[in-house]
This record gives structure tokens, sequence and C-alpha cells, in this order.
């Protein structure tokens, strides 16, 4: 280990003047507040891989109008048909199921054409799963999403406008607020949803209107800290309109907690949809949503597991790649909660 | 202290009251009545139901009668239900619900404080990297999906516990299981961002310094002061456990408060659903308010005379 350090002498060279080191300069590259973010974001690896995990199944399901084009097309002689995948030999995907303890195939006792095969099986009426499954991805995400952007328009609204006006209106806002958290969700939606009748736009509503509350808080307690900033007062002084300032000196402040917030939101709303149309409040028949899969899918679990098991699936990886990419986000943002 | 609680007492009942009212508007804007075959009665038979019902009456009366009614704990007749009082068919099942909620809530916050704790001491290993995997799964599964998964596999293939029903305390293993996960994952993830907060704080360092032993110190200071924020999660968990009772309940054949919920939304007892709404938030409310009188008691830190309420 002892090993002598050689050195030849033209390692070393004397500074020349020129190269005199510039105490102002920067040499870190200037990085923004963002690309700081998606840098450290990188870093954190199970979050960028569920990122990329979102964003592949995010570009399948919207192109699963094109792809998976016929979710509702039922085929009563195709009735619950187990995944087959042409070439593949493992029991679960190559058309057969255990009927009464024996294996066969249920594809021949069918008469199924050799040309015909279902990726992910069929339904109790013959239609594809693997469409109904994209197509319902899609309606999750849609509805995740939607709700998702009201809330963060209304929440973010209503906190800002509660602490920048403080005083009686900050208090009747946020009376308004407890009110409305004092009341469990799920009961809120609920009562919306019998009001509402089922359907993707009512669920959106249901789903939105409790979930701004917490936004709310949370960009009204980070106004308040920014509102007795100077810069903010600077602007102030010089006359500048409120809104501007809220746009221009607010809003990009508020713009972490607002990105948390939002990725812990969209899964949030993801569950409450699969919630409500699991126990029939929902989406309604014939249009598939994760949640009436599974549990149309339940019904059968004993008998053909896979018509549960792949929606149930498809939902917990969406929900779980949400989840640790929130997580991964808010030490992006906030690095002071970042693990130590 | 005595001015803040008749103060958040009054708040209370006035959110209660909010609630009530909203409730019962919303129930008369929803399309549809208590008859089931209104097609084949004789108007007559129709004016006989509706008067049983109170349905008679202008609307502000009925309002009325209902605010006074709700308030000594009477939610009228059900619809459905074999024309039961709301408030019998609440009680005979709000024993099961509470059961199961509390055991839910105890396995959850219990198991979530050990895990919680050990990803914290032991963090960035292995213990922390599997924990922190496991409470992301208890937060992702949706409690339908385990419920089921539980009860086929526990219940079914190990015949380990039975399937469904109402019975001893064997019955109610897979129906907690399944509502303790949410609880679990969240007290779980809690406390770890807590202890690992504390940990590093400066009295754990002069604890060091002073030579006590790990154990000591994780069981002495901090796990004392991690557990104290904790405290404020336990209302979200209640409302957590009250969403996943819904269909756990249902799943299992509970006899509780969720599964007859469910049923009533699906049949439109539109009397059951406002008992069930008014019970729900009651019991939030006083989760959150018992939080906060808790909190100021075992932080001193909190101040609660002066707080703005």
């Amino acid at each position: 280990m002892e090993e002598k350090m050689k050195l030849a002498p033209d390692a070393f060279e004397p500074v020349s003047k020129k190269d005199e080191l510039d105490d102002e300069k920067i040499v870190a590259p200037s990085r923004t507040f963002i690309q700081d973010a998606w840098r450290r974001l990188r870093q954190n690896k199970a979050s960028y891989v569920c990122l990329w995990i979102l964003v592949v199944i995010g570009l399948i399901a919207f192109t699963s109008p094109i792809t998976a084009s016929h979710p509702n097309t039922s085929n009563p002689n195709y009735a619950n048909l187990p995944p087959k995948i042409p070439g593949v030999n493992i029991n679960g995907f190559n058309g057969t199921s255990v009927v009464a303890g024996k294996r066969v195939d249920a594809y021949k006792q069918n008469h199924v054409p050799s040309k015909v095969h279902y990726t992910l099986g069929t339904d109790y009426l013959g239609r594809s799963l693997a469409q109904r499954i994209l197509r319902g991805t899609l309606v999750s995400l849609l509805i995740g999403l939607f709700a998702t952007l009201i809330d963060l328009i209304v929440g973010v609204g209503y906190g800002v406008i509660s602490a920048w006006k403080g005083g009686i209106t900050d208090i009747i806002l946020q009376r308004i607020i407890e009110v409305i958290s004092s009341v469990p969700n799920i009961v809120i939606m609920v009562l919306l949803m019998l009001i509402l009748k089922g359907g993707m736009l009512p669920i959106i509503l249901a789903i939105a209107f409790n979930g701004w509350t917490t936004m709310a808080r949370l960009t009204r307690a980070q106004t308040l800290q920014l509102k007795s900033q100077e810069y903010v007062l600077a602007a102030r002084t010089l006359g500048e309109s409120t809104f501007k300032i809220a746009v221009k000196h607010l809003l990009p402040n508020l713009s972490s907690v607002i990105i948390i917030q939002t990725m812990f939101t969209i899964p949030s709303a993801i569950f409450f949809e699969a919630f409500l149309s699991y126990i029939g409040i929902g989406i309604q028949a014939p249009t598939a949503s994760l949640g009436t899969l599974i549990s149309d899918g339940q019904k059968n679990f004993q008998f053909l597991p896979y018509q549960m098991w792949y929606p149930a699936i498809m939902l917990s990886i969406i929900m779980i790649a949400f989840n640790i990419l929130a997580d991964g986000l808010r030490d992006a943002f906030d690095p002071r909660t970042a693990r130590r | 202290m005595a001015r803040y609680l008749v103060r958040r007492i009054f708040y209370l009942a006035l959110t209660l009251f909010l609630i009530a009212s909203i409730t019962f508007f919303l129930m008369k804007l929803m399309p549809g009545t208590p008859l089931n075959n209104q097609a084949k009665l004789t108007p007559q038979q129709i004016k006989v139901i509706y008067e049983h019902y109170g349905l008679n009456k202008p609307v502000w009366q009925q309002y009325v009668s209902y605010i006074v009614d709700a308030a000594h704990g009477n939610f009228g007749l059900s619809f459905q239900f074999s024309d039961q009082p709301v408030s019998y068919l609440i009680s005979s099942r709000i024993g099961p619900s509470l059961q199961l909620g509390g055991q839910a809530m105890i396995v959850g916050v219990v198991v979530g404080i050990i895990v919680g704790s050990l990803s914290a001491i032991r963090k960035n290993t292995w213990v922390d990297g599997t924990s922190t995997f496991i409470s992301i799964l208890g937060i992702s599964i949706p409690s339908f999906v385990l419920a089921i998964l539980l009860q086929y596999y526990l219940g079914l293939k190990l015949q380990l516990f039975p399937i469904a029903d109402w019975g001893g305390f064997s019955y109610t293993v897979l129906p907690t299981l399944a509502l303790a996960a949410s609880p679990f994952a969240e007290t779980s993830r809690f406390v770890r961002t807590e202890m690992v907060d504390v940990l590093g704080s400066d009295y754990i360092e002069l604890a060091r310094a002073k030579g006590l032993s790990r154990i000591g110190i994780v069981w002495h200071h901090a796990l004392r002061n991690s557990l104290i924020p904790l405290v404020t999660v336990i209302g979200p968990l209640t409302a957590a456990i009250m969403t996943g009772s819904m269909v756990v309940e249902n799943i299992f054949s509970v006899p509780g408060i969720g599964e007859q919920f469910v049923k009533s939304i699906l049949v439109n007892d539109y009397p059951t659903i406002m008992g069930v709404t008014m019970l729900y938030s009651a019991l939030l409310c006083a989760m959150l308010l018992l939080t906060d009188l808790v909190y100021g008691i075992i932080d001193p830190r909190i101040r609660i005379a002066g707080k703005e309420g």
C-alpha cells in the first residue's frame, strides 16, 4: 500500500498572471429553480423510474381510442376466455383455465377460431379485457387530471385571496373550509354523486369539490409568509396591481407547494374514482374504468382471477408510481425534507 | 381553556347544523320518492304513504321538524328497510363498525409506529427501504383490492380465518387487517419523518455524548417527541377508516354502518343516508376537537387559550 507517489517535475507549472482566479466569477453553472429541482429528481432513481412508467402508461392510455377502438363490442360466444398470447405456453397466457380441477383449453371448448386470441382474456360478455383496461386507464387518468386541475384553480385562487385580503374575508373563507373538511370526503362525494348521477363530469366535480380545501390551506399559509416579504412590499409600494403581484410574484414562489400537492391529489382522485365506481355510483356501464373493471372482476375472482388481477395491478401501479413520484418531487423541490 | 372549549363546542354545533341543513336540501333536490311502484298505486294510497313519511307538509315545515328531530337523535323512518326508524337501524349496527374501526386504528397506528421508528433508526439501510416500500404499497393499494385478496388467500385458500359474516373475534381479523393498511402506512411514514428530524437534533446528540444506550435514547428521548405530532393525523385517519369501512364491511358482510350506507345509497334510501352522514360528520368533528384538545395538553408549546379558533 505504501507506494511512493511518482511525480514528474513537469506536472507542475507556474500559474500565469492571466489565469489568476477571479473572485467574482461563478464557476458552477447557474441553474433556475426548475432546473435545480429536475436535477435532484433525476438523482432519485425510484422517482425517476416512476416518472417514466407514468409517461409510458399515459402514452398507452391516451392513444387507446385508436389502439383499443372496440372496448364495448360484446361477443357472447367468446365470454370469459382466459388470456392467450400465441406462441407463449405458460399457464395463464396460453388460453387454458382450470375447470373442476382439470386444466382445459377454453378456446377449443368454445370453438374459437385459432387466429382469434385475447391477450388479457375476455370478460363475462366476451369483451376484450385488454382493450377495456386501456380505455379504463384513460378514463381514470382523465378523471384524476381534470379533478386535480379544478382543485388547483379553485384551491390556489381561494388560498391566495384568503391570505391576501386577510381580516374578515379570511376568517369567513377559513370557516367555510373548516365546515367542508369536517365532513368526511367520501360522504360529500356520495351525496354529490346521488344528485348528479353517474358519469365522468359528475365524478370530476364531486372529487374536486372537497379536494381543493387542502390546496387552499397550503397556498394560504405560504402566501401569508410571502406577503410580508420585502419584494412584495416593494411591488406594492411601486403601485403594481394586486392581480399582477399575484401572478408575477406570488405564483412563482408558490409553485413548489402547488406542484407537490398536485402530485398527491392525482392519485387520491384516481382512488376515489375507483372507489365510487366500485360501490356502483361512479362510472356507469358500459363505460369501463379501473374501478368498474375491478368490481366486475371481483365477482368471478375465485374462478377467473385474471379478470380482477389485471385491472387491480394497473390501478396499483398507477397509484404507486404517482405516490413515489410525489415523494421524490417533494424532496426535489424542498431539499430540507429530503432524506438525511 | 374553558372559554376555548365552549367556543369550539359552539362551532361544532354550528357546523353540524349547517351540514344537516345542506344534506336536507340536497335530499329534497334528489329525484325519486319513497315509492317503488308508483305507477300501480292509486292517488289515495300515495297520499297515505306521503302522510306516513311526513312528505305532504310544506318543505319548510319538514325542514324544521327534521332539524328538531335530528337534534334529538331521531332521523325519521327508513324508506326501504322495512320501515324501521333510522336511529334504530344505525344504533343496531354501530357496534361492529366501532369495533372494526377501533381495532384497525390500534393495529395500524401501533405497527406503524414500530415500523416507522425502525426505519428512522436504520435509515438508508435495507430495513428502511423495505418498510418505506411496504408503506407506499399500503397507501397505494385500494382497500377493496386488499380486502378481496385477503379474503381469497387467507380466508379461502389457507382457511385461516372465516371468509365473511360476523361472529367471534376470528371474524374480525381479516376486515381489521384490510382496514388497518392505510392508517399503518400513513403512521409509519409520518413517524419516520418526525423521528429522522428528532434524531438529528441537539438534545439527542447530547444524550449520545452522555453515553446513553441507543435503545435508551430512542425510548426516552426520541420516541416521545416524535409521537406528539402524530396526534394531528388521527382525524384524517378516522376519515380514511370510514371510507374503507364502506367497502370492507361490504366485502366481508359485516353488519356495520358502512355496509348499511352503501346499501342505502344503491336503493335511494334518503333518510338513512342523511342519518349516516350526520353520524359520520359528528364523529369526525368530535375526533378533530379531541385531537386539538389532546395536542394542546401534551404539547405545552401549543397555546390553546390565545389561539384564534
